[in-house]
């Protein structure tokens, strides 16, 4: 912990023995959860937060999926093309294709992200601008596609190609970074289920975005979500659709493979 | 216009309650915020609610800055006879949208 900046707001944390519990609670072993352990976000939540997620007239996250499904059958770009008018139904076409991102993109040779590629359907095939990055429009397209997917286990591929960006992801989660110079893996696979102050501690499963987080009073991508914590322990941010973020989104699907899509979540 | 999800039973027996709910996209912008350059963000929020069933009123709502945004509206309405229930709700800048669903008594 010596490696702390000296204007740290927690004093305890600049030395004697309260610093040593600590170094000590964050040198337990940190290893990812075995599939047994796998635990969403869900079950972290509150009973008022589940409810809400359960009820699909509760769950403002279907209100995104209300405007998703409306752009899902509208024509845009030079193209004059709809996503139906390509894919047809979504609840049929788009079934189990949530579960599989981020994939391995061969043509760009990096792992491309539900959302990017959305934008790239849409750049390419509808031949129109892309969308703002979390915007309403887009959050609510990957909300769409992804519920077609709710219940279904995640399965995020990792071999062959995709191996060196997965590693790179992996890599990511174990690196500390920040002021605060922790790893998500301190938190996130070493200190889950215990509390950081009030909250407890998720393991960080990506299994519900795009999510509706009630601090944000609103709809947010796994990208956001990233974006939180790395400010929260003082590191500079990914740029957006930065190359490391979809490997780093790579690692987190395939550590939830298996675990439900719950898309749209809601989290507190 | 403001994307709601308005949940009705399609049928309903005579007499009987049911649950209408009503779920609005506002920002509910609560008056109390202020932004980056210390201006105090004006008030937006959703400030009445009335429902009404061919005509008559089944319930009228204030709403109050305290109230989330994405407001959701839960309540139990009894019909004798099959019938449209309209939802209007008025906001700070006067917008006022209405939302109607079909109820069908069996």
């Amino acid at each position: 912990m010596s490696r702390l900046p000296s204007w740290c707001p927690w004093p305890f944390l600049q030395g004697g023995p309260a610093s040593l519990v600590l170094a000590g609670l964050l040198a337990l072993t940190v290893a990812p959860a075995s599939a047994a352990d796998k635990r969403s976000g869900y079950q972290d939540a509150s009973p008022e937060t589940q409810a809400m997620q359960d009820d699909d007239a509760a769950n403002p996250g279907f209100l995104w999926v209300q405007q998703g499904e409306t752009l899902w059958s509208g024509r845009v770009g030079n193209a004059n093309r709809s996503c139906a008018d390509c894919h047809g139904a979504a609840p049929a076409t788009m079934r189990g294709v949530a579960a599989r991102y981020p994939m391995f993109d061969a043509r760009l040779g990096r792992p491309i992200t539900l959302p990017q590629r959305i934008q790239q359907c849409r750049v390419e095939r509808q031949g129109a601008a892309p969308l703002a990055s979390e915007s309403d429009a887009l959050l609510g397209l990957t909300a769409y596609v992804g519920l077609q997917s709710r219940g279904m286990p995640m399965q995020v591929a990792i071999d062959g190609p995709a191996q060196p960006s997965f590693e790179a992801g992996k890599a990511l989660f174990t690196t500390r970074q920040g002021q605060f110079n922790l790893s998500c893996a301190q938190c996130h696979d070493g200190l889950a289920g215990q509390r950081l102050a009030g909250s407890v501690i998720p393991q960080g499963q990506p299994n519900g975005y795009p999510e509706y987080r009630l601090e944000w009073q609103g709809m947010g991508s796994l990208e956001r979500r990233i974006r939180n914590c790395l400010v929260g322990v003082r590191a500079e941010p990914f740029a957006a659709d930065a190359p490391e973020l979809a490997d780093l989104e790579l690692y987190l699907g395939w550590r939830a493979n298996g675990l439900r899509v719950e898309t749209p979540a809601v989290r507190p | 216009m403001v994307r709601v999800l308005i949940s009705v039973p399609k049928r309903v027996k005579r007499g009987e309650a049911f649950d209408v709910k009503l779920l609005i996209s506002h920002p509910m912008e609560s008056g109390q915020r202020r932004d980056d350059m210390g201006q105090a963000i004006p008030r937006d929020i959703i400030n009445s609610f009335v429902c009404t069933f061919d005509g008559d009123e089944v319930l009228r709502a204030d709403l109050f800055p305290a109230i989330a945004a994405n407001p959701f509206l839960s309540f139990a309405v009894v019909v004798q006879e099959s019938g449209t229930l309209a939802m209007t709700f008025t906001d700070d800048h006067g917008a006022v949208q209405t939302e109607t669903a079909s109820v069908t008594v069996e």
